[in-house]
C-alpha cells in the first residue's frame, strides 16, 4: 500500500507577492479569490520557489471504486482507465490536442495492455500523436505518475499532462507454471514431429498447477496483511482501536457520499449493465459486528481482519496537471498547486508500512512548514493497524530518536483534519489509482473547508513512500 | 519406514554447532537465601494468569541448576495454591534463550552414579507435577529451548514459540554422551511419535520453530516483531507474553483445546506404531543403523533406544526409572566425560583471548579462488564481510565464484536462506583478476598454491597496494609463517590462518602467530575467524604448526602399514572403528596425494627420523602416475561422479608390491595397527605442548577433533591420555619402539605423566 501526497491548495492572499503577480495578469482567477472571501482569514505564506514553474491541478476525476468481482468484473483495465480519461475530458473540457503527455500508474499488469496508459488514451480519443507511458511503484503508482508529470512540467518539457492510475483486481493474470511455459515455448520452436513428441512426453500433470500473483513482497515473501498485523503488534495497536478507526473511516465516507462531497467521482456506464454512480464499498457497521470477525492473516490471534483492512478494489482515476501560466492562459481556475514531494524507503520486512512517518517530517521541512500549518491530511489507509501504527510512531520520541535520526517526535496529525471524507478502508483501494484520489480529496477538502495546505502520504510495498506538498 | 530417517549421525561432529556460542557460564551463586529473594525465577500475576519469568543471574543463558529447580518448585506450589490464579505462562527474561539445558557443571560435579540418577529423578518429579497441573501452563519460547529446557516445555500443557532464527528446540544430550534425563525419553515419543522422537534424541539436532509446529512440538507460532515503540527484541518478548496470556486464559476457560489435529501421515504412523510387530521392526532398524554408525563406540544412542522401548513396552513408570538410571550410567562414562570436555574446550575456543582489535575488519580480500579461497569467501560473505576474491585466471575465478554461489544456493534448497537473501549475500562478493580495491582492504588472506616463492611474490605484490593497517594472513597448511614473513616490510602484520577443507563444513581455524606478529594482528585474525563461525586455536609458528605436524607421523605410519600389505579398505575400517570419522587411506585421497607428499617431504626434512616410517616413495610414485586422490578421480580408490561405492584402484597394486615391507607379526594385530597410528599422533601432540607450540591441552584437543577428526569419543589426544592412562600409552609406544625404533620414542612430557599418575592434562 501506499501512499501519499500532500498538497495544499493555495488561496490567493491579496497582500502577498503572489497576489501581486496575479494582479498583473488579466486573468479571471481573481474571481475565485473573491468567491471565497470567508476563508481568506487563514492566509499563510506561499510555497512558490524562485525559478521553478508552478504546477497546478486543474481538476481530477475517478470512476466509482467498486469491490472487485462486482459491476466491473468483465472489464479490462484499459476500459476503466478510458472511463476515467473520458470523464476528465468531460469535466475539464480540455482540448485533446493540448495534452502533451499521458502517464498512468498500475500495479498488477494485464499483460496484453502492459502500457495501459497508451491503450486507454487511444480508446478515449486522444491524439495518436500524444505519447503515454505506464509506471509502477506498488500502491503509490499514481503518485509516481503525478510526480513524473510535475517533473516534466517543472523542467519545461511539457505544459499539460494527464496523470492517473488504474487497477482491476477482478481479473488478474494467473500464469502457467514455469515448467509448462518452458514446454510450450520449446514446442513452438520444435521443427519435426519427433521433436514435438519427445517434448510432449516430458509433460507431467503438475505442470498444470497455476502460478498465482500474491499481494506479497518478493524480497520477504510476506503478505501485506501479515506485515500489517506484525506492525500493529510492534506498536501495540489493539484490535478494538483498529476496529474503531475502520468504523470512523466508513462513517465519514458515508457522510461524505451522502452529502455529495465526493465530487471527483464520475458515473461510469458499464457496457451491458447499469450505470455505476457511486463507490460500493462504504459499509458502516457496528463495533460488535466487527468484533465477531476472525483474524484474516495471523491466525488465530492476530488483530487484522477483513473489516479493518482495505478491500480488493477495481477503479481508475485521472487528473489534469498544467503549468500554472498555461492553465491561467487557458482560462482555468486551478484547484490546487502541487508543491513538494518526497519518496522515502525503508526495510521491506519490518518497516514496510511506515512510509508516512518517515516522509511527513521530511516533506514538511522541505516546504518550510510544520504540522500545524497543514489544513487537510489525506493518508492512504491500507489497514487500520497501519494508520494507527504510523500515528504511534509519529507520536514517539523513542522511535524518532532510534530509527529516524531525529531529536524529537514527528507529532500527530490532528484527527479532525485527517481523512475527513473517508479513506482507502472505506472508499476502496485500487492500487494503481489511489494516489490521484488522495490528491483530489485533499484539494476538494481545502476548497470546501477553506484551508491552504494539504499533505498527502501513503505507504507502498517495497517500503517506499512518497510525499508531496503543495501550497 | 519412517524410522529409517531416525538416525543419529554421531560421527558427523558438526552437530556440535548446536551448542556453540551459547557461552556457558560458571556462576558464583552465593547462596543467599532463596526464600527471601528469588534470583532465578520470579512471577507476577496479570488478571488470573501467573507469568513466571526465568532469569539465571549473571549469565547470557538460562540453565537448569539446582537453585533454579528449587525456586521453580516453590513458585509453582504458590501458583497451585493460589485461588486467584487460574493459569500460568512460563517465559524467559532473556530474549535469546528460553532454557539452554541442564547446567553441565552441575553434572560434572557429581561424583557418583547415584548422585546423577537422583538429579534426574528430582527433575522427573517436578516435571510430572507440572504435566499433571490442574491449572494450564503455557510455555512461551523465544530463543534456544534445548535439553532440559525442551523437556520442561513439553511438560507444559501448551507451547508457543517465536519464529525467530534464534528459536531452536532440541535434545542435544546425545552429543554430550548422555540422554534426556528429565522425562524427555518418555514424553517426546508421545508428543511427536516414536520415529520423530528417536530422530531428535539420536541426532540431537536443532529444530526450528516452523518445523516444530509441523511436528506438533509447539502449538502456536508468533512472528518476531520489527521496530515499534521499544527495541524489537523487547517488544517481541512482550508480544509473546501477551499472546501466551490469551492462550492461557483460553485454556483455563476451556475455550481452547490443548489437543491438536494430527495430519493423515501422522495418524497412520501413530496407528502403525500400535502394532507390536511394527514397533519391534522400528526398534530393530534404528538399532541396526545406530550400531553401524557408532561402531559401538558411543553408548548413549543405544541406551536412548532402550529407554524409549522400556517406556512404551512396559509403561511410563518403568520408563522413567530406566531413564534416570541410564542417565546416571551414561554421565559416568568416559565417552560422556570426553564429549563434555570437548564442549568446554569449544566454548573456550569461541573467545578472543587477545581482546577486541583496534579496527574491525570490514573489507576482506582473498587471493586464490581455489577450493580453499572460495570456501573462505563463502563463510565471509554470509557474515556481511565485503569480500574481494582474486585469482590469476578467469577460469579459476569463475570456478571459485560458482562454488560460493552453489554453497549459498544449497542453503536456499534447504530453506535455510531465501533466494533474496542469497542474492543479497552474494552481492558482498567481488570477483576480479587485478588488485583494484585492495587499497580499502583491512585484511588479505592468501590461499594460493603451497609454494614458498609464489607466496613471497604475492606478499610483495599485495604489500605494494594495501593500506598500512591491512593484515596479511597466509592460509598454508605447513609452510612456516616466519619464512613467508621474511620478505615482508611489516612482519608484525603477517599471520597464519590455516583453514580446513571444506571450509564451510569444517569448524576449525588454526591461527599461527610468529615471534613478530603483533597482538592486535592476532586479535583481528581471531575476530575475523569468530565472525566466520569458526572454533579457533592459536598456536606458535613452527613446521606443520600443530595440526599438520600431528597428522604427518600418523600418515607416515599409514604408508608403512600399507606397505606391510594391509589392504586400504581394511585400514579404513580399522581407523573408523577406532572412532575416526574418515578412514586413513580415504583421508589421504581426500587431502590430495600431492599435498600429502609435499607435507611429508617438508616435514620429513625438518624432523628427520621421527617422521619416518613409511617410504615417501609411495606417494611420489602415485603422484607421477596421476593418482592424486579424489580430485583426480583416482588415488587409493577410484572416484566417479555420482557413484557412491568406492572401488580400490587396482593400478595401485604394482606400486604397493614394489615397495612391500615384511610385516612384523608382534605389532600387526588389528589393535596394534590402530594404536600404532594413534600413539604416534598422541605423542606428537604432547610434544607440541611440551615445545610450547600449543598453549593449552584444551586447544590441542579441539584442534585434533575438529580439524583432523580425532575420535570425539576419546575427547582429543590429551583427554585420551588422561582417561586411558599415560602409563598404558607409554607402554604401547615402548613396545612399538622396540620393533621400529625412534619414531615411537615417548616424548618427555608424556613420560613425566606416565611416571606420576597424579599428573593430568585436565585437573
Amino acid at each position: 500500500m501506499t501512499t501519499i501526497l500532500t498538497y495544499p491548495f493555495k488561496k490567493l492572499p491579496t497582500t502577498s507577492k503572489w497576489a501581486l503577480r496575479f494582479a498583473i495578469r488579466p486573468l479571471s482567477c481573481s474571481s475565485q479569490l473573491r468567491a471565497a472571501p470567508a476563508v481568506q482569514t487563514k492566509t499563510k505564506k506561499t510555497l512558490a520557489k524562485p525559478n521553478i514553474r508552478n504546477v497546478v491541478v486543474v481538476d481530477g476525476v475517478r470512476t466509482p471504486f467498486l469491490l472487485s468481482g462486482t459491476s466491473y468484473k468483465d472489464l479490462m483495465p484499459h476500459d476503466l482507465a478510458r472511463a476515467a480519461l473520458t470523464g476528465l475530458l468531460h469535466r475539464t473540457s480540455v482540448p485533446k490536442e493540448v495534452v502533451d503527455y499521458i502517464i498512468f500508474g498500475t500495479v498488477i499488469q494485464e499483460v496484453k495492455t502492459s502500457n495501459v496508459a497508451r491503450e486507454a488514451a487511444l480508446g478515449a480519443g486522444f491524439s495518436d500523436k500524444t505519447p503515454a507511458h505506464t509506471v509502477t511503484m506498488a500502491c503509490i503508482s499514481a503518485n509516481q505518475a503525478m510526480t513524473t508529470g510535475v517533473g516534466l512540467i517543472a523542467s519545461g518539457q511539457c505544459d499539460v499532462i494527464v496523470a492517473g492510475g488504474v487497477e482491476l483486481m477482478s481479473d488478474i493474470p494467473i500464469r502457467h507454471s514455469r515448467k509448462m511455459r518452458k514446454l510450450m515455448l520449446d514446442l513452438n520452436k520444435a521443427k519435426s514431429m519427433g521433436q514435438r513428441l519427445s517434448l510432449i512426453s516430458k509433460f507431467r500433470l503438475n505442470f498444470l498447477a497455476p502460478e498465482l500473483p500474491a499481494v506479497a513482497e518478493f524480497s520477504t515473501s510476506e503478505t501485506m496483511g501479515h506485515s500489517a498485523d506484525r506492525l500493529a503488534a510492534a506498536f501495540a495497536v489493539s484490535r478494538l482501536e483498529q476496529d474503531e478507526y475502520a468504523l470512523r473511516s466508513h462513517s465519514l465516507a458515508k457522510k461524505a457520499q451522502d452529502e455529495g462531497l465526493l465530487s471527483d467521482v464520475v458515473p461510469f456506464r458499464v457496457p451491458g449493465k447499469d450505470t455505476v454512480t457511486k463507490d460500493n464499498g462504504i459499509r458502516p457497521s457496528s463495533l460488535e459486528q466487527m468484533a465477531k470477525l476472525k483474524p484474516a492473516f495471523i491466525k488465530p490471534y492476530g488483530t487484522v481482519t477483513a473489516a479493518n483492512s482495505s478491500f480488493l478494489t477495481d477503479g481508475a482515476s485521472a487528473m489534469l496537471i498544467m503549468a500554472e501560466e498555461k492553465a491561467l492562459a487557458m482560462g482555468y481556475k486551478p484547484k490546487a498547486y502541487l508543491r513538494d514531494f518526497m519518496y522515502v524507503s525503508q526495510d521491506p520486512k519490518d518497516q514496510l508500512l511506515l512510509g508516512p512517518t518517515y516522509a511527513t517530517p521530511k516533506v514538511l521541512e522541505k516546504a518550510g512548514l510544520t504540522m500545524n500549518d497543514i489544513d487537510a491530511f489525506e493518508f492512504h489507509e491500507a489497514f487500520s493497524g497501519q494508520i494507527l501504527a504510523n500515528f504511534k510512531a509519529m507520536d514517539s520520541d523513542w522511535f524518532a530518536e532510534n530509527y529516524m535520526g531525529r531529536k524529537t517526535k514527528v507529532g500527530l496529525p490532528p484527527l479532525e483534519k485527517f481523512n475527513n471524507w473517508g479513506g482507502s478502508l472505506s472508499l476502496g483501494h485500487p492500487f494503481g489509482a489511489t494516489g490521484c484520489r488522495l490528491v483530489m480529496a485533499a484539494a476538494n477538502r481545502l476548497r470546501k473547508e477553506g484551508g491552504q495546505y494539504g499533505l498527502v502520504a501513503a505507504c507502498a510495498a517495497g517500503g517506499q513512500v512518497r510525499e508531496r506538498g503543495t501550497n | 519406514m519412517v524410522a529409517c530417517r531416525a538416525i543419529g549421525i554421531l560421527s558427523r561432529f558438526s552437530a556440535f554447532r548446536i551448542l556453540r556460542s551459547r557461552g556457558y557460564i560458571c556462576r558464583n551463586f552465593t547462596g543467599s537465601s532463596a526464600l527471601l529473594t528469588r534470583t532465578h525465577i520470579n512471577y507476577g500475576v496479570k488478571g488470573d494468569v501467573a507469568v513466571v519469568r526465568i532469569n539465571s543471574p549473571n549469565s547470557k543463558v538460562n540453565t537448569l541448576s539446582k537453585e533454579l529447580h528449587s525456586e521453580f518448585t516453590e513458585v509453582m506450589n504458590e501458583i497451585w495454591a493460589s485461588d486467584q490464579i487460574r493459569s500460568a505462562v512460563l517465559i524467559s527474561s532473556k530474549p535469546g534463550c528460553f532454557i539452554a539445558g541442564a547446567d553441565i557443571n552441575m553434572l560434572s560435579a557429581c561424583k557418583t552414579l547415584q548422585e546423577v540418577t537422583q538429579l534426574s529423578q528430582e527433575a522427573q518429579r517436578i516435571l510430572e507435577k507440572l504435566e499433571k497441573s490442574p491449572k494450564p501452563v503455557v510455555a512461551a519460547i523465544n530463543g534456544s529451548c534445548l535439553g532440559g529446557g525442551l523437556e520442561l516445555a513439553i511438560s507444559c500443557q501448551y507451547r508457543i514459540a517465536t519464529k525467530d532464527r534464534k528459536t531452536v528446540l532440541g535434545v542435544p544430550e546425545v552429543l554430550l554422551g548422555a540422554l534426556p534425563g528429565a522425562g524427555g525419553t518418555q514424553r517426546l515419543p508421545k508428543m511427536v511419535g516414536v520415529p520423530a522422537a528417536l530422530d531428535m534424541m539420536l541426532t540431537g539436532r536443532n529444530i526450528r520453530a516452523d518445523r516444530a509446529k509441523k511436528m506438533g512440538l509447539v502449538d502456536q507460532l508468533v512472528e518476531p516483531l520489527g521496530p515499534g515503540l521499544k527495541p524489537p527484541e523487547e517488544r517481541t518478548m512482550e508480544y509473546l507474553e501477551e499472546v501466551a496470556i490469551t492462550f492461557a486464559k483460553g485454556l483455563a476457560d476451556k475455550k481452547i483445546s490443548p489437543k491438536r489435529n494430527k495430519g493423515l501421515v501422522e495418524k497412520l504412523t501413530a496407528y502403525a506404531m500400535t502394532i507390536p510387530f511394527v514397533r519391534q521392526q522400528v526398534y530393530k532398524k534404528v538399532e541396526e543403523k545406530v550400531r553401524k554408525q557408532t561402531k559401538g563406540l558411543y553408548p548413549a544412542p543405544l541406551k536412548i533406544i532402550d529407554v524409549v522401548k522400556t517406556g512404551i513396552e512396559q509403561g511410563s513408570d518403568a520408563g522413567y526409572l530406566s531413564e534416570s538410571q541410564k542417565f546416571g550410567e551414561l554421565v559416568m562414562t568416559k565417552e560422556s566425560k570426553a564429549l563434555m570436555g570437548l564442549y568446554h574446550g569449544q566454548v573456550l575456543c569461541k573467545k578472543n583471548k587477545f581482546g577486541a582489535p583496534q579496527k574491525d575488519v570490514k573489507h576482506l580480500a582473498i587471493l586464490g579462488a581455489g577450493l580453499m579461497g572460495a570456501g573462505i569467501a563463502q563463510v565471509s560473505v554470509d557474515k556481511g564481510l565485503k569480500t574481494i576474491l582474486k585469482d590469476a585466471t578467469l577460469t579459476g575465478l569463475d570456478r571459485g565464484q560458482q562454488q560460493v554461489f552453489k554453497g549459498l544456493n544449497d542453503k536456499v534448497k534447504k530453506k535455510a536462506l531465501t533466494s533474496f537473501e542469497r542474492d543479497s549475500i552474494f552481492s558482498n562478493l567481488t570477483g576480479q583478476l587485478d588488485y583494484q580495491g585492495f587499497e580499502k582492504a583491512d585484511m588479505v588472506i592468501e590461499a594460493v598454491f603451497e609454494d614458498l616463492s609464489l607466496k613471497h611474490r604475492v606478499l610483495k605484490e599485495v604489500e605494494a597496494v594495501i593500506p598500512d593497517h591491512c593484515i596479511f594472513a597466509s592460509n598454508t597448511s605447513a609452510l612456516p609463517i616466519s619464512e613467508i614473513a621474511a620478505v615482508s616490510k611489516r612482519p608484525e602484520k603477517v599471520i597464519g590462518m590455516h583453514y580446513f577443507s571444506p571450509v564451510d563444513k569444517m569448524q576449525l581455524l588454526e591461527i599461527i602467530t610468529t615471534e613478530k606478529t603483533s597482538r592486535d594482528t592476532s586479535a583481528s585474525a581471531v575476530a575475523v575467524g569468530l565472525k566466520q563461525g569458526k572454533v579457533i586455536i592459536v598456536v606458535k609458528d613452527g613446521p606443520g604448526f600443530y595440526t599438520t605436524r600431528c597428522l604427518a607421523p600418523m600418515m607416515s605410519e599409514v604408508i608403512r602399514i600399507l606397505q606391510e600389505g594391509v589392504d586400504p579398505k581394511k585400514l579404513d575400517s580399522l581407523t573408523t572403528s577406532f572412532g575416526f570419522p574418515v578412514g586413513a587411506a580415504t583421508l589421504v585421497d581426500e587431502v590430495g596425494v600431492d599435498v600429502a607428499k609435499h607435507v611429508a617431504e617438508d616435514l620429513g626434512k625438518v624432523f628427520g627420523e621421527r617422521f619416518g616410517g613409511g617410504n615417501p616413495e609411495l606417494l611420489t610414485q602415485m603422484v607421477s602416475k596421476g593418482f592424486l586422490g579424489r580430485k583426480s578421480g583416482k588415488g587409493f580408490y577410484i572416484y566417479q561422479e555420482g557413484v557412491k561405492r568406492k572401488d580400490l584402484n587396482s593400478d595401485m597394486d604394482s606400486i604397493l608390491a614394489s615397495l612391500k615391507l615384511p610385516p612384523k607379526s608382534e605389532v600387526s594385530s588389528d589393535e596394534d595397527i590402530q594404536f600404532r597410528l594413534v600413539t604416534r599422533f598422541v605423542n606428537e601432540a604432547v610434544m607440541c605442548l611440551q615445545e610450547g607450540i600449543l598453549a593449552t591441552p584444551a586447544e590441542g584437543d579441539i584442534g585434533a577433533v575438529f580439524g583432523l577428526g580425532f575420535p570425539p569419543c576419546l575427547g582429543g589426544p590429551f583427554r585420551f591420555v588422561d582417561l586411558y592412562g599415560a602409563q598404558k600409552i607409554v607402554d604401547r609406544l615402548k613396545k612399538y619402539e622396540a620393533a621400529y625404533g625412534k619414531q615411537f620414542t615417548p616424548c618427555q612430557l608424556l613420560a613425566d605423566h606416565a611416571n606420576s599418575p597424579n599428573k593430568k592434562f585436565y585437573q
